[in-house]
């Protein structure tokens, strides 16, 4: 009889990631995770692992590697202050349905529950902010519940995973012997298609004289682009799209009519209480897209589509719900589409066009006069990138300047804490971008407030040459808190403003070119030399104290009532 | 805003950490959880919970879909009590001095289908099966009697009278979906 030879677990867990694909973990070693760590150590040509400075910069890397290659991002870290460094990513991926597995270590099994150095309730704590959370106590569970663990991060609505490793489970030794999950008989990822919510779907879609459709990330979590596009042409659809959901629609096309949401476009949030039929596509109905829900299109009859039934009717309600992946819902709606003609209610949005343009756009993007404006940044950041490049934004004023106006060409182009609003995200999503998507440029947006908050990761990108282009925004406040302080709290600018440090002379401590531009005249020339080469580059551009992202929905306020700064 | 008692049933997987799973959606939207049962349900593995609260219907259905989704549920479903058949628990424990004291307590035990389960020289423990409202009729007049020492009610545990899809076909049906996309 064939006995197999024994691995240790920690072999066997390194093993059992090779089988599940990963050839990219961002990390970071400790005492209770060092026995992976050594048995890494001989798989060091199978599995690029990067060094992050702090873990939480390793959970944002690998939200930032999954979000723009569509695989499951992986960090392996340690027990206890690893693990709570951890949760912000952890929560971030939960929020914005990124798939993601993080490995912590744990105390071995006899010290659970004895407050044993660096022990936390790691399964506890995340069990909130996982799709799943799993302790492995012993090594026979090991392949089991990896297989597992990817199985449920990347499937129908994607989301973290976190096991939780013992550190004796990492010495035991077992035999290996790997199989993949694809079935878990309580858990069902993508709801069949019903016949019956589709042709509900196309005939209110067919009777509709203004219909409108949102786009959000689902359909770039499907991978529906094309299956959208072919959407929206037949019934002649105009579309707004979540912020999660830029980029699932190239910018020039011609039914894309922009960002929604509280500092979306004015066309898009107006036409929401105006249009007859609103389908929303993989998108929830966040509250920073609908604003007030009492006065949120009233009017409409609402066709949602979602993977996740739990999304159905909980903040807007559905006439026509209908239920599946968007690869599989929306070809099949459109196959019941009669072919339509809504020009003339397409020629509506262009009014709001204009009125934005001439109140907002003009004065932010295409200023002459004055202090720099963050606006001008990425809109010439985004042109001299001939619009192809991936966009990574921190959160604040930046993030939403640059969904307003960086354009995309190619989807999976938009990496931003949407859901959790984390600040601290851009620099380390961006690496982890770069590192999924190494071909393209990633170009990172963020303000000084941010910048800081995990800008020791500036560490890892030396260490690995990691070409990301990182651009600041330094206004030397905390700018969306200090808009909103301008506007709703008297001008009180309580700890809003901030003494920088020489950004650039940081850079180059860690070996990093860099500009830094403080007039207007200097900033194609600085963007040029940022894009010269795939280096890494820090640019820091001083742009004017007090901008103010416009168009604003105040909060709780109508997505009708639009200020726009005038 | 309306105020309904629900009774939520949930099938789920005996595994570690499923009542945290389920308490932290309540906690989350701060609800309150007023009674809760589990036990091994007629299939093997497989566990059962039925957890009774007050709030609207809008707030149960978002509650219960949010509990199916979570990964180890099989199923979790809502009743209200018209489509249920249901039944809670009570034990009493009385001193047994007052009870003698009272004469006879014939009528106490025919009127309210009580069973002793214990008897001794200090305290009698009786015990009543019925709706919250009937329990609680008997605590009030024992307590206004002969007084109670102890006293503990069960969460609800209950069926439903609807022609419901029984969780054993449910599994077969996934099963066979399963083995037919290999």
């Amino acid at each position: 009889m064939e006995t197999k030879t024994k691995i240790t677990g920690a072999e066997a867990f390194i093993r059992s990631l090779l089988k599940e694909g990963v050839d990219t973990i961002f990390g970071y070693p400790g005492g209770a995770i060092m026995p992976v760590f050594d048995a890494l150590y001989d798989f060091d040509k199978h599995v690029n692992h990067i060094l992050t400075r702090h873990e939480q910069g390793a959970t944002h890397a690998a939200q930032g590697y999954a979000r723009v290659s569509g695989k499951v991002g992986v960090c392996l870290v340690t027990s206890g202050p690893a693990a709570t460094n951890a949760i912000t990513g952890i929560g971030d991926a939960l929020m914005d349905s990124t798939p993601m597995v993080v490995i912590t270590g744990q105390v071995g099994a006899t010290l659970l529950g004895t407050d044993a150095f660096q022990e936390i309730d790691v399964v506890g704590i995340t069990q909130p902010i996982t799709k799943w959370a799993y302790q492995i106590r012993k090594a026979e569970d090991i392949a089991w519940a990896v297989a597992r663990a990817f199985y449920i991060a990347r499937s129908g609505r994607p989301g973290p995973v976190v096991l939780d490793f013992t550190k004796n489970a990492q010495f035991q030794e077992v035999e290996f012997d790997y199989k993949p999950c694809t079935f878990i008989r309580s858990y069902i990822p993508i709801p069949d298609v019903q016949p019956s919510q589709i042709e509900a779907a196309a005939a209110l879609i067919n009777q509709a004289k203004r219909p409108f459709a949102l786009v959000g990330q689902g359909v770039v979590l499907s991978n529906a682009e094309k299956e959208l596009k072919e959407f929206l042409e037949k019934a002649n659809i105009p579309a707004g799209w979540t912020l999660l959901g830029g980029s699932a629609m190239p910018t020039d096309f011609p039914l894309n009519k922009g960002f929604l949401g509280m500092h979306g476009n004015v066309g898009p949030n107006m036409k929401t209480n105006e249009c007859d039929v609103l389908i929303a596509i993989g998108m929830r109905f966040d509250d920073r897209v609908t604003g007030d829900l009492k006065t949120y299109a009233k009017q409409a009859k609402v066709v949602h589509l979602d993977i996740d039934i739990s999304e159905i009717n909980k903040n807007v309600k559905a006439d026509a719900p209908v239920l599946g992946s968007a690869k599989e819902t929306l070809p099949a709606i459109t196959k019941l589409l009669n072919v339509a003609d809504h020009s003339e209610w397409i020629s509506t949005f262009k009014e709001y066009e204009d009125l934005e343009y001439e109140k907002v756009v003009l004065r932010e993007v295409y200023p002459t006069t004055g202090e720099i404006t963050m606006g001008e940044v990425i809109h010439r950041v985004s042109e001299a990138t001939h619009n192809k490049a991936i966009l990574v934004t921190d959160v604040g004023q930046n993030q939403m300047m640059a969904a307003r106006y960086f354009k995309f060409s190619e989807t999976r182009s938009i990496v931003t804490s949407g859901g959790l609003g984390t600040m601290g995200f851009g620099i380390p999503a961006a690496m982890g971008a770069k590192m999924g998507a190494p071909e393209r440029t990633v170009c990172m947006f963020c303000g000084d407030g941010g910048f800081q908050m995990t800008i020791q990761e500036l560490g890892t990108i030396m260490q690995e040459q990691i070409g990301v282009k990182m651009i600041i925004l330094n206004n030397h406040f905390l700018g969306m808190v200090r808009q909103w302080q301008e506007m709703f709290f008297e001008e009180r600018y309580s700890f809003t403003k901030m003494q920088n440090p020489d950004f650039i002379a940081i850079a180059k401590a860690y070996k990093i070119d860099g500009t830094e531009v403080h007039v207007r005249e200097e900033l194609d020339a600085a963007i040029a030399d940022m894009l010269k080469d795939d280096k890494p580059y820090l640019l820091v551009v001083n742009v004017e104290m007090k901008g103010m992202v416009y168009p604003m929905i105040p909060t709780g306020a109508s997505v009708s009532n639009i200020l726009l700064g005038d | 805003m309306e105020n309904t008692l629900y009774t939520i049933t949930v099938f789920s997987e005996n595994t570690v950490g499923l009542l945290g799973q389920i308490t932290i959606i309540f906690t989350r939207r701060g609800l309150n959880i007023e009674t809760l049962s589990v036990s091994p349900s007629a299939i093997k593995g497989i566990h059962k919970f039925t957890i009774t609260l007050y709030t609207s219907e809008d707030m149960v259905v978002k509650v219960v879909q949010q509990i199916d989704k979570r990964v180890d549920i099989l199923k979790a479903y809502y009743n209200t009590d018209e489509g249920l058949v249901f039944q809670e628990i009570a034990l009493y424990k009385v001193p047994t001095d007052k009870l003698i004291a009272l004469g006879s307590i014939e009528t106490l035990i025919r009127h309210h289908h009580i069973h002793i389960l214990e008897m001794n020289e200090n305290f009698v423990v009786f015990e009543k099966t019925g709706h919250y409202d009937e329990t609680q009729q008997l605590f009030d007049e024992l307590s206004n009697s002969v007084g109670v020492l102890q006293f503990i009610r069960s969460g609800r545990v209950a069926i439903t009278r609807s022609k419901v899809e029984r969780l054993s076909d449910m599994l077969e049906s996934i099963q066979e979906k399963f083995e037919r996309s290999k």
